[in-house]
């Protein structure tokens, strides 16, 4: 029945605004965001309303109200005086203080965890997937309370290490593992301590240099140089040489028992290595498959052939598996880090002060302002969320395949 | 002759020698050991350690679940039992077992209602799952979440059967009215319901019986095992259609509606469930009317929905990115309009692509509705943290209650993710 037309030029009708395609994107839109529009008035004015019933105004006042709670962990100063904002603070660099430690340990154990269930051996590869399945498929709440039940029933207090013949000893000696927390030894830095680590960032920074040249060799002569043991020599030999020559100015402050407790030394409380621990052995999981699935994704041609070529299987893997699987890796890997970083809100389950124990937790308790506490942690989350996207789109438009 | 002859061949065989057996180590048990476990020195030595990893990890688990004592009123009525050896005391187990998959509030004598309504889920989802299955099957589906509700929050019947009505009202209306305009029938299907409601209400109010067959159950009575399954199937099964009508608003052309879907998913995707958990626990009450009371289980369905549904749109993007434009051109070529070409061409390919996606999605969600123990609901692991682990009697057992959880969870989302691979396997027949 239908027959093309002419579109009908001139002449409006009202009925036009349903049945032609020129104005009805224009009718659909104009009724959305009429909805929209009541949808949002209806919200705020029983906002309005409820604020006005309750005596209350939005305003972020209280930010600089004297926070009057204690917290377990922080990097900066911060004593129950110190106002709310500073409080928040606390729980930004916490939150990031986990979420970086998190995201750098579950690589480690994701790309062991995901190269060992490619293996040919038989028991180590069900052994990975079993780890694989038994963390994915259970709530990492779960596993955080089980890690800190772990921490704090099992392990021993300080007390067990009084005495001449204690229960327990500390691991070499420097570090104790308490029910409290894991006590290390904490650096101390000594006059001429600066130019240690300046020698250290700049040996650092050369060995990257070599490898980036003995890169440049291979692409252009062909000639391959050694890069195992002259990195290392690079990156060891000038710090620990200066280190001597200067006469050792860090040393090490060792927790010592005093009192019913250790002091000296650097405290990681049990709620912080129970969620440090139970988000990177959780996400880990999740990272192994996505390595073993980028691994898998390389056909097995580009090995053949590599290995057509005479190439070793090690140099298989690193000069033509690898760069190749990681373009598959790096996109899922990176949503796993902002995985990773807003699960680390479940801190609040053991008490660990990060931004949502403390901003959303505490002070939202204590002041009674949650519309101004969530609006704020959601911005934050929403802002670490939309820096690693540009950067991961960043990262997708620089590998990507160079086609035609 | 035939003399000379015999003795000039010597021997002819005219049989073939039957196959000798492969050497031992080349076959068998013995092949596959060497092969797959001591190919190399470096395999050799990771066989072992890994051997001894299995070893300390049985040897610390084997004792503590054959001592296991399941019959004692308390954690110290276990020790004396136990008298110093390792064991756990799964008696919390037994003891507390109602408590862990009811909560604690729900009337005891009415645990046969959540019992009943779970055992009929299966029947439920089985049409939805295996698609072999008669489609008539798929009308007890739909009446399923009217006779779950009823089971389980009990009160009067008319709720329920009104809600149906509506459904049905709706969906008659929809029936009349689409053949002329998908719009005409949605929006017909949307009045014909809300009138259906409105004037059941009244009736309800009106007639509804002052004993009810069924006696009511409070929202905030739910708990346990109970509530974490509620929460799962309740907000993936509304998740899905709200994550397509998303899908395809991001697709959408015209600018309005797209800005406002992606708006909407960054935005959720952005933050953590916990933080929009809040939200729903002290920041929605704001935005109602002063007065309305609604109940916290219902906030949490809407938001948990709203999480899901931001996830499962953009696996369903996946999806509908993932179609041949081929299709889309096809549809438009056959003149078909947009709902049209939408449910009849494209819609049912992508979904069929992203239905492994969906069914991860729907694994993470149900893992996350533990979640809720932070906002002090007390599903599975806030009866463990909360009642449980602070009364008297089973102060202190940690691993007894936690591995049931663990294990739970794990029976019920490793069951979906075997299915999905099942699922996945059965629909790439139709691509090859």
């Amino acid at each position: 029945m239908s027959t093309i037309t002419d579109p009908d030029k001139g002449g409006f009708r009202v009925s036009h605004l349903l049945s032609d395609t020129r104005y009805r994107a224009i009718t659909f839109q104009v009724i959305a965001a009429l909805v929209l529009f009541a949808i949002f008035f209806y919200l705020g004015r029983n906002l309005i309303n409820n604020l006005q019933a309750a005596g209350l105004g939005i305003s972020f006042g209280f930010l600089q109200e004297a926070a009057g709670y204690d917290v377990g962990q922080a990097l900066i100063p911060y004593t129950s005086q110190s106002s709310n904002w500073q409080a928040a603070k606390v729980g930004i660099l916490n939150t990031l203080l986990v979420a970086v430690l998190g995201c750098l340990t579950a690589t480690v154990f994701g790309v062991t965890a995901g190269v060992l269930r490619l293996s040919k051996n038989w028991i180590v590869s069900r052994l990975m997937a079993v780890y694989v399945e038994a963390f994915r498929n259970v709530p990492v709440l779960i596993w955080i309370l089980i890690i800190y039940a772990i921490m704090t029933v099992s392990l021993p207090s300080p007390n067990a290490f009084r005495g001449d013949d204690p229960a327990s000893s500390m691991l070499l000696g420097a570090v104790a593992f308490t029910n409290r927390g894991i006590y290390i030894p904490a650096p101390v830095w000594g006059p001429g301590s600066m130019i240690v680590l300046g020698v250290f960032v700049a040996s650092v920074i050369g060995m990257f240099a070599y490898r980036a040249y003995a890169k440049k060799m291979l692409f252009q002569s062909g000639k391959l140089l050694p890069t195992g043991w002259p990195s290392a020599v690079i990156l060891l030999v000038p710090t620990i040489l200066v280190f001597l020559v200067l006469g050792r100015p860090i040393g090490l402050d060792i927790p010592v028992l005093s009192g019913f407790n250790f002091g000296g030394g650097i405290k990681i409380g049990a709620p912080l290595i129970a969620l440090w621990f139970a988000l990177s052995i959780y996400t880990g999981a999740f990272i192994a498959e996505n390595v073993r699935a980028g691994i898998q994704a390389v056909s097995q041609g580009q090995t053949e052939a590599a290995a057509a070529l005479g190439l070793r299987p090690r140099r298989i893997m690193n000069l033509v598996v690898l760069p190749q699987a990681m373009r598959v890796i790096i996109p899922p890997l990176i949503s796993q880090y902002l995985n990773l970083t807003k699960n680390s809100s479940l801190a609040i389950a053991v008490g660990y002060a990060d931004i949502t124990a403390t901003l959303g937790g505490i002070t939202l308790n204590q002041t009674g302002r949650a519309i101004e506490c969530v609006l704020l942690l959601m911005l934050f989350y929403l802002a670490i969320s939309l820096a690693i996207s540009a950067i991961m789109n960043i990262y997708n438009n620089s590998v990507k395949l160079k086609e035609r | 002759m035939s003399d000379m002859h015999a003795e000039s061949v010597a021997f002819v065989r005219d049989t073939a020698i039957p196959a000798a057996p492969p050497p031992m180590a080349e076959t068998g048990a013995v092949r596959w050991v060497r092969a797959n476990l001591f190919s190399t020195w470096a395999n050799a030595l990771l066989t072992v350690a890994s051997l001894y990893v299995i070893y300390l990890i049985i040897a610390a688990i084997w004792p503590w679940l054959t001592n296991g004592v399941w019959t004692a009123p308390s954690l110290t009525a276990c020790r004396e039992v136990l008298q110093g050896k390792v064991g756990g005391c799964f008696s919390v187990l037994t003891e507390r077992w109602n408590q862990l998959l009811f909560g604690f509030k729900y009337p005891s004598d009415q645990y046969w209602r959540p019992g009943f309504a779970f055992l009929m889920l299966f029947a439920a989802i089985a049409p939805v799952m295996f698609f072999k299955l008669p489609h008539k099957l798929l009308i007890f589906t739909a009446l399923y979440p009217f006779i779950a509700y009823y089971l389980i929050w009990g009160g009067t019947i008319l709720i329920p059967v009104v809600a149906l009505l509506g459904f049905a009202g709706g969906y008659v209306a929809y029936a009349r009215l689409v053949k002329g305009n998908f719009a005409a029938g949605l929006f017909g299907a949307i009045a014909a319901a809300a009138v259906i409601w409105w004037i059941g209400g009244m009736v309800t109010d009106a007639i509804g019986p002052a004993r009810p067959w069924l006696e009511e159950v409070q929202s905030r009575d739910m708990g346990g095992f109970m509530l974490n399954l509620i929460l799962g199937v309740t907000c993936v099964s509304l998740s899905i259609p709200l994550g397509i009508v998303l899908a395809l608003g991001r697709q959408s052309n015209l600018p309005l509606i797209k800005g406002v879907c992606v708006v909407f998913i960054e935005f959720i995707r952005g933050v953590p469930l916990i933080t929009l958990l809040f939200v729903a626990n002290v920041v929605l009450a704001y935005f109602l009317p002063p007065g309305t009371t609604f109940d916290l289980i219902l906030r949490v369905i809407i938001m948990i929905t709203m999480f899901a549904s931001a996830y499962i749109a953009e696996v369903i993007r996946g999806g509908l990115a993932a179609l041949p434009k081929g299709q889309y051109e096809a549809g438009d070529s056959l003149g078909l309009d947009y709902p049209q070409a939408m449910r009849l061409i494209i819609l049912p390919q992508a979904l069929k692509i992203s239905i492994p996606g969906i069914v991860n999605i729907a694994v993470g969600l149900f893992k996350d509705t533990t979640l809720v123990s932070v906002i002090s609901m007390f599903d599975l692991v806030g009866m463990i943290r909360g009642p449980i682990l602070a009364s008297t009697e089973w102060n202190g057992v940690y691993w007894e209650l936690f591995s049931f959880a663990a294990l739970l969870f794990f029976i019920v989302c490793y069951g979906i993710s075997q299915y999905s691979q099942w699922l996945e396997r059965q629909l790439a027949t139709g691509h090859r």
